[in-house]
């Protein structure tokens, strides 16, 4: 038996752990929010760059307008009606000066093309290149647009996705564009939220994948049923269907989503393409709503095969906004940054940093070609580096902000913002959990009443130090918005060397953070021209070398959520001043090297003839 | 939860060594096996690592605490329970939640006491406490197992035929009933679809609610009526808190609701009182121990 004495002190000693461990949860908990947003010691630090809000002073005043859908959503209209701000950069004229196009959603709303003058200005082209009025009820509405040379003439065509009739648009050397996509065979109806071009065959010529969210069966503006919700908030799967088209050459695509094997019906909301494997080959990466993501493994061009639970990626089922790649490490792997809903009190899901357990060695490339598996293994390290936390995030891009050598990230984020005072979260919260019985049906949704569901949230921007660790500096370098973002989009608007941030706002104004990076720091920008491979090179791996350190990039066309960088590709190089050498592998497979090319310029570089 | 294996002896039924054999197991069985199929079925685990980092703490913890506080090993039944409610309940990207609300659920067992009975449920303190001073990074399981409804209609008919056994099926039933009624009140006055209301019961929390921690026989006051009063009460103190917003309300109602009625019956049995119950000690092995 033991003693009263000892029993007085053992719980003595209990009550001490209790009370440490009650300390703890909260001690643990508010270094959880500091890290995630700049604390006040961060004020005093200097981290090489200022992000200055400059849109209406270099001409552009957008604002977003959000479409009005039936009468039967009415009381849920905020949510169903709340994306369709995007942006999309590409040179389409060809002047040497990046460009970029928006979206709006509003029906009878113009999108906007904004031509880049150089000087710092942009003007508004969309009108007078057949490009703005694309929004009405019958055709739908503006979700997105991606550019890519479909025809390999030199000249970014644009597609757009609504929901709605997605539509191709022929770029007529910069002049005029040129409405194509009936005459393409582009799906008549489809409620995408996301579309990207690939050459999944490595054929030379650029396909396109269209992600539909909303079920096709589904007109937004007629709706036969009110039974079009997700039947789950994490395990749906009556989504839209997915479309692989494979461009046959001659302007004409052909359907080949079920010969592949892509069935998917998930909420998709974002696709990034890349070479996930090393296999030369783009897999295609999903970022779904209401479920888990999923990976297509691109096996030759021949098939896809969906390895999201062997690699891990896709056994938890989230809210994923966003889907982005980036060499976090410089070590030549390439993550992938998908984003989800974290409000305090009601739902911590934390975004997710995939990074593959190891680079791809040659035989598992080999092995992967030929695999209903994955051969590589990712693990969630967004929590252990600092970059879980962003709010109900939205939009995220990869990039050196501030020319120091390692990716950073810049990430928006807010759903609803409408009555400050007022939270719509408890009824999103218990609707959320009802059987599909329940959340299936719109008329079962409680009245929105104005209120806000996680809105007016302050942005993130995260800082890689390239030890493992992200810093939130967002406040501190000057961005300090709490629109509705959405899209982002990152770009070198002024040939300047550094990368300016472009944000599109749901219901919002477009913002345009012009990038200061104070002198002293080095970069080099790769353009590249494919001549065996697709002409804007999209899917060409490169890898930069310098001062012993090693970063990888991929072209792509959309990444982010309804987000297309500039597809130029920037490397910052810190105070290094020379470049060891660059090797590009080309979507053909033909490998270059250059050898101590000149920092601090833009190189342009053509794909070499033979192997 | 804990609903602890001892005391889930219906009395007067068996021998009580020969049904606290069999009850022992009975909840900790219930509890994994909806966690596996569960896990199998949706994968709804993030990382297994974070449930076993809870169970092994709530076990680790169990066992040092009561060795130390009563010179015995406590069977580890009670804490299994607590742990792997902990893993299946809390949600957070981190893994530190998954140790300290398990350490927490346990400890909690050994402080607060009044008159040698612990007031709260271990895991209802635990994580009430862990979603209340750390709302930023832990929240609680609040979605859907998938969309099948075979898998539910087992869980809901297993927990019945469970809680009907050890001789609490009164305490669930009251409680449902209680949460039905009144989402109809809540309906009325909010303007929220019935539907709407009464959904949050359709949800894996609910039923890891209603099975094994509104039961619990170690934080429940003993008669049969006072039992069914309780679980009235705590879905009307729900209703009270659902009406002001708060998502977590039946973990609050509960942590309100508990230790008042198990203070007030203390104290009506004061004179009188034994720190265990005859009928709820069936061993020397487990007596000492606050499962």
């Amino acid at each position: 038996m033991v003693s009263p004495f000892r029993q007085r002190v053992a719980w003595f000693v209990w009550t001490l752990v209790l009370v440490a461990s009650l300390g703890a949860v909260r001690v643990l908990n508010q270094r959880a929010i500091a890290r995630s947003q700049d604390d006040e010691g961060g004020r005093d630090r200097r981290f090489g760059f200022r992000l200055t809000e400059s849109a209406k002073r270099r001409g552009v005043e957008f604002v977003h307008e959000g479409s009005t859908f039936d009468a039967r959503l009415a009381h849920i209209m905020p949510q169903v009606a709340s994306m369709g701000a995007a942006v999309a950069v590409a040179d389409f004229d060809r002047d040497g000066w990046q460009d970029f196009y928006v979206t709006n959603s509003r029906e009878g709303s113009f999108n906007r093309l904004y031509r880049n003058r150089g000087d710092g200005t942009f003007v508004d082209v969309a009108s007078q290149l057949g490009v703005a009025d694309v929004n009405q009820a019958d055709a739908g509405v503006s979700m997105g647009a991606v550019w890519g040379d479909y025809d390999n003439d030199g000249w970014d065509d644009l597609l757009l996705y609504r929901y709605g009739r997605p539509e191709l648009f022929h770029n007529e050397e910069g002049h005029r564009f040129v409405a194509v996509g009936e005459r393409a065979g582009l799906p008549r109806w489809l409620n995408a939220n996301s579309a990207t071009w690939l050459d999944y065959d490595r054929d030379g010529r650029l396909d396109l994948f269209l992600a539909g969210y909303w079920p096709d069966s589904v007109n937004l503006w007629k709706l036969e049923t009110t039974r079009i919700m997700p039947e789950s908030f994490e395990y749906a799967t009556n989504g839209g269907r997915k479309y692989l088209l494979h461009n046959r050459g001659d302007g004409t695509f052909e359907d080949k989503t079920q010969a592949l094997g892509l069935t998917s019906h998930r909420w998709t909301l974002a696709v990034v393409a890349a070479d996930l494997f090393g296999t030369g080959y783009p897999d295609l990466f999903l970022s779904n709503d209401y479920g888990v993501s999923e990976l297509f493994a691109n096996r030759g061009g021949t098939a896809f095969v969906d390895v999201a639970l062997s690699s891990g990626v896709g056994r938890t089922p989230k809210s994923g906004m966003n889907a982005a790649v980036g060499d976090v490490f410089n070590d030549g792997r390439l993550a992938i940054y998908k984003t989800n809903i974290s409000e305090p009190g009601v739902l911590v899901q934390g975004n997710d940093l995939w990074v593959p357990k190891a680079a791809a060695s040659r035989s598992s490339t080999l092995k992967a070609q030929h695999s209903n598996t994955a051969t590589t293994e990712y693990e969630n390290l967004a929590s252990s580096m600092g970059i879980d936390l962003g709010g109900w995030s939205w939009g995220a891009q990869f990039g050196d902000l501030n020319n120091d050598g390692t990716q950073d990230i810049y990430l928006t984020n807010g759903y609803v913002s409408a009555g400050e005072r007022s939270s719509y979260w408890y009824d999103f919260a218990v609707i959320a959990v009802g059987h599909s019985q329940i959340i299936g049906d719109a008329v079962n949704w409680p009245d929105m009443k104005g209120r806000s569901l996680s809105g007016y949230q302050r942005k993130r921007v995260w800082l890689n130090d390239g030890l493992g660790r992200f810093t939130e500096v967002a406040q501190v370098v000057g961005v300090r918005d709490t629109y509705d973002g959405r899209a982002v989009a990152l770009a070198d608007l002024g040939n300047r060397g550094v990368l300016d941030v472009i944000v599109a706002n749901q219901r919002g104004p477009l913002l345009i953070y012009e990038n200061s990076v104070e002198p002293g720091r080095h970069w080099i920008q790769l353009e590249l021209e494919g001549q065996a491979s697709n002409r804007m090179a999209i899917g060409a791996r490169v890898e930069m070398h310098w001062n012993g350190h090693m970063q990888a990039q991929e072209v792509a066309a959309a990444t982010g959520f309804s987000a297309q960088n500039q597809r130029r590709l920037h490397f910052g190089l810190g105070d290094a001043s020379t470049v060891d050498r660059v090797i590009i592998r080309w979507p053909s497979g033909r490998q270059q090297t250059i050898d101590h090319p000149h920092v601090d310029q833009l190189h342009h570089v053509k794909e070499p003839d033979g192997r | 939860m804990a609903a602890d294996a001892q005391t889930l002896t219906p009395p007067g039924r068996m021998s009580a060594s020969r049904l606290t054999l069999d009850s022992r197991y009975l909840p900790p069985l219930l509890i994994t096996s909806i966690l596996l199929s569960a896990h199998l079925s949706f994968g709804i685990l993030e990382a297994w690592q974070k449930t076993a980092v809870a169970i092994v703490t709530a076990i680790g913890a169990e066992l040092v605490m009561g060795r130390v506080t009563y010179g015995t090993w406590p069977h580890p039944a009670s804490a299994y329970i607590s742990g792997i409610s902990a893993g299946i309940l809390v949600r957070s990207p981190f893994l530190w939640p998954y140790f300290l609300t398990s350490l927490i659920s346990i400890t909690s067992k050994y402080v607060l006491r009044v008159k040698g009975r612990h007031l709260w449920n271990p895991t209802n303190f635990g994580v009430s406490a862990a979603v209340f001073l750390a709302p930023a990074t832990i929240t609680v399981l609040s979605i859907q197992w998938g969309n099948v409804v075979a898998p539910m209609a087992i869980i809901w008919i297993l927990g019945s035929v469970i809680v009907w056994r050890v001789g609490r099926a009164h305490i669930s039933a009251t409680y449902v009933v209680s949460f039905v009624l009144l989402s109809f009140v809540r309906s009325a006055i909010t303007g929220t679809p019935w539907l709407a209301a009464v959904a949050p019961i359709t949800g894996p929390m609910y039923q890891l609610f209603i099975f094994f921690m509104v039961t619990d026989p170690k934080t429940t006051v003993r008669s049969r009526k006072g039992q069914c009063l309780v679980a009235f009460l705590v879905a009307c103190v729900e209703m009270l808190l659902r009406l002001a917003e708060v998502l977590y309300a039946p973990f609050y109602a509960l942590f309100i609701v508990g230790p008042i009625a198990m203070l007030v019956e203390i104290y009506r049995e004061a004179p009188g009182l034994r720190p265990q119950a005859p009928a709820l000690s069936v061993s020397a092995e487990t007596r000492a121990p606050p499962d």
